[in-house]
């Protein structure tokens, strides 16, 4: 065994926790040896399609008591499980004499092979098919295909990567941390560990190397784990543990930075019924609330006027004397629909979405706007609407005087699209508000499709060409005593959300659960600091170097304090 | 008894679409089989077939359906085609 001390990743969150490792990868099968069969084909089918019914009914199981996202997922890979063409592929395979476990093992890596021809997109399909035909030969082998054998007390769990197969399974309060290999902030293992408020690095290179029952330091604050510590970096551990736990107890005030500045923490919702957990963990107010749900079931027509008062009427309701920002309708892209657009489009994210199909639907944009003025007229909140992919101060005049003219007082501009922030001393000069969604800003200052996996790398947020484009919206509105805020992945990154701050960034909105850590991290440094820090990541070539330049700069003050 | 539509959801039959589809396939209880116009047609009933067809938004394919109410299910599936069915969240 290598003896390493310290390993480097992406950490997720900001916690820190102790504890033993714990790899858990399920015992790799041994190849399936080229052993004719003893038992003839017809015995082979038989125990192939026993193999391959008992994987698929475990997955439907799990499926069962999985979140949507987990459940899509499960499902689909429990219906490649009961393929028929697969079935054909290991019937002709056995054929030829051969064991079920070498057929199904080939079957398997026949549509790998073919889904990997399929381009890019297909790699994470292909990489469950592998997954797969390892469930199917433990199956026929009699091994288990449990991915952990719980050791009885809480571990740091390790691993390559976690699929929503194995984490579906897992007992997360044993879980101290999760600490993978491979994946970055967008895997799955990412997106489960700020969903389920767990310790997390992601692409640590190296961890491979630690055995089971090391103890380590996980430290997602700083992306470090630290390998058997020593007494001094224990205790420094702790004191920050205990620090996070009590900073957690205080009664969530009102966010701000270290001189006070105020910085409004609020909540991202996509649904009425999330609004109360929000409150719970402190949301100032709502910060993006997603329309989309209320059309999303919908092929043909939009929901009337009177059901998407109610649901609007449901939020506000939740936040009295609080600000709750609507944004209108943002349709096509990946979420089209049938009545606003036209589903023919060659490259949707550069189509007619957003406010572009508002426009074309003239009474859709008028009925969502009805309904937002009664919701407001009947409750106390204080309504802030606006629009989603903005492209010009045509655009943004229009709009805002569209929300106007219903009566409701606050309209302002997502800034999602380069060229309004660019001119965004322009843009606000023609609204109430800017509020940036980075990870529409980031996909098209990068030219990165969002969903792409294979161009995850480049959509990254603390790239220094998007943090400038926020520095101009940032400037715009301090000039113009505008409020600026952020919604998206970027302001629940405890030491981005510092930046953003920084930056001249006045609202962050975010998964609830994040609200904590941001609010924590926030509070260490005053306006002139987060400045300096954002500086640092400015002045950076590419997206890691500036989050390690910020890293080093924030570091720099609190230790000269 | 068969038809060519075109592909109407926005990531073409992939990931969501293609497991509904098939879903729909399985269930009917006919044999159908999608493909190309001149192509070789694939079990509709296969989702890994489908995938690796790579059928995008907007491409025609031709569906083919064999059995007691052909009519009826070559109409259920041609509109579920039809239709766009992709949806994500945020």
């Amino acid at each position: 065994m290598i003896e390493v001390r310290e390993l480097v990743g992406v950490g997720i969150g900001s916690g820190v926790v102790v504890g033993p490792v714990l790899h858990v990868s399920r015992q790799a099968a041994s190849a399936p040896a080229d052993t004719p069969s003893t038992i003839g084909a017809d015995a082979e089918l038989a125990r192939a399609r026993e193999a391959l019914a008992s994987v698929s009914a475990q997955l439907r199981e799990r499926a069962a008591g999985a979140d949507e996202s987990t459940r899509d997922v499960l499902e689909a890979q429990a219906l490649m499980t009961d393929d028929p063409a697969l079935l054909d592929s290991v019937t002709v395979k056995l054929g030829a004499g051969v064991t079920a476990e070498k057929a199904v093992s080939d079957a398997f890596a026949e549509f790998a092979a073919m889904l990997a021809d399929a381009g890019e997109y297909f790699a994470e399909r292909a990489a469950d098919l592998h997954d797969l035909a390892d469930r199917a030969v433990a199956a026929l082998q009699g091994r288990s295909t449990e991915l952990v054998i719980d050791p009885g007390h809480p571990y740091v769990l390790v691993a390559r990567d976690l699929a929503p197969a194995d984490t579906a399974v897992l007992d997360l309060d044993r879980v101290l941390a999760f600490v993978t290999s491979e994946g970055g902030p967008t895997s799955h293992t990412a997106i489960l560990a700020r969903q389920r408020g767990i310790v997390a690095i992601v692409g640590a290179p190296g961890v491979e190397g630690l055995a089971d029952g090391t103890q380590v330091i996980v430290d997602a604050e700083r992306g470090r784990v630290f390998a058997d510590p020593d007494a001094a970096e224990l205790a420094d551990a702790e004191s920050r543990i205990a620090a996070r736990a009590a900073a957690a107890d205080v009664p969530a005030g009102p966010g701000a930075l270290a001189d006070g500045t105020p910085v409004k923490l609020l909540a991202n919702l996509g649904k009425p019924g999330e609004a109360a957990e929000a409150v719970r963990l402190g949301a100032e107010g709502v910060g993006l609330f997603r329309t989309e749900f209320l059309f999303l079931d919908r092929l043909t027509t939009a929901p009337t006027v009177a059901d998407q008062q109610e649901s609007y009427r449901e939020v506000l309701a939740a936040f009295p004397g609080k600000r709750v920002v609507v944004r209108l309708l943002d349709a096509g892209a990946d979420k089209p629909l049938a009545f606003l657009n036209p589903g023919e489009e060659e490259n949707p994210a550069l189509g007619r979405r957003g406010l572009r199909a508002l426009r074309a639907t003239a009474s859709v944009l008028a009925d969502q706007l009805t309904a937002l003025a009664a919701a407001q007229a009947q409750t106390e909140a204080e309504l802030w609407v606006m629009a989603p992919m903005v492209a010009t101060v045509e655009e943004t005049a229009f709009v805002t005087r569209a929300i106007h003219d219903v009566g409701i007082r606050t309209a302002g501009v997502m800034v999602e699209i380069p060229s309004v922030a660019l001119i965004a001393d322009r843009v606000l000069s023609r609204t109430d508000f800017a509020s940036i969604g980075t990870n529409d800003l980031t996909q098209y200052t990068m030219a990165a499709d969002r969903q792409l996996g294979s161009v995850a790398a480049l959509q990254d947020p603390w790239h220094p060409a998007v943090l400038r484009l926020v520095k101009e919206v940032g400037a715009a509105g301090a000039a113009l005593g505008k409020p600026v805020g952020v919604c998206g992945e970027a302001a629940a990154d405890p030491l981005l959300a510092v930046v953003l701050a920084g930056l001249g960034v006045t609202s962050l909105s975010m998964s609830p659960t994040a609200l904590a850590d941001v609010r924590v991290s926030l509070a260490r440094y005053s306006l002139d600091d987060a400045a300096a820090i954002a500086e640092a990541a400015l002045a950076a070539d590419e997206a890691a170097d500036a989050r390690q330049a910020a890293r080093a700069a924030a570091d720099t003050i609190t230790a000269g304090r | 008894m068969e038809r060519t539509v075109t592909i109407a959801s926005g990531h073409g039959l992939h990931a969501r679409p293609a497991k509904l589809f098939t879903q729909a396939v399985a269930a009917s209880g006919h044999k159908v089989t999608i493909g190309r116009p001149g192509g070789s047609p694939v079990n509709a009933a296969s989702i890994l077939g489908i995938i690796a067809a790579g059928f995008e938004n907007g491409d025609e394919v031709v569906l083919d359906v064999e059995g007691d109410e052909s009519e009826r299910v070559l109409g259920e599936l041609s509109e579920f085609l039809t239709t766009d069915h992709d949806e994500a969240a945020g």
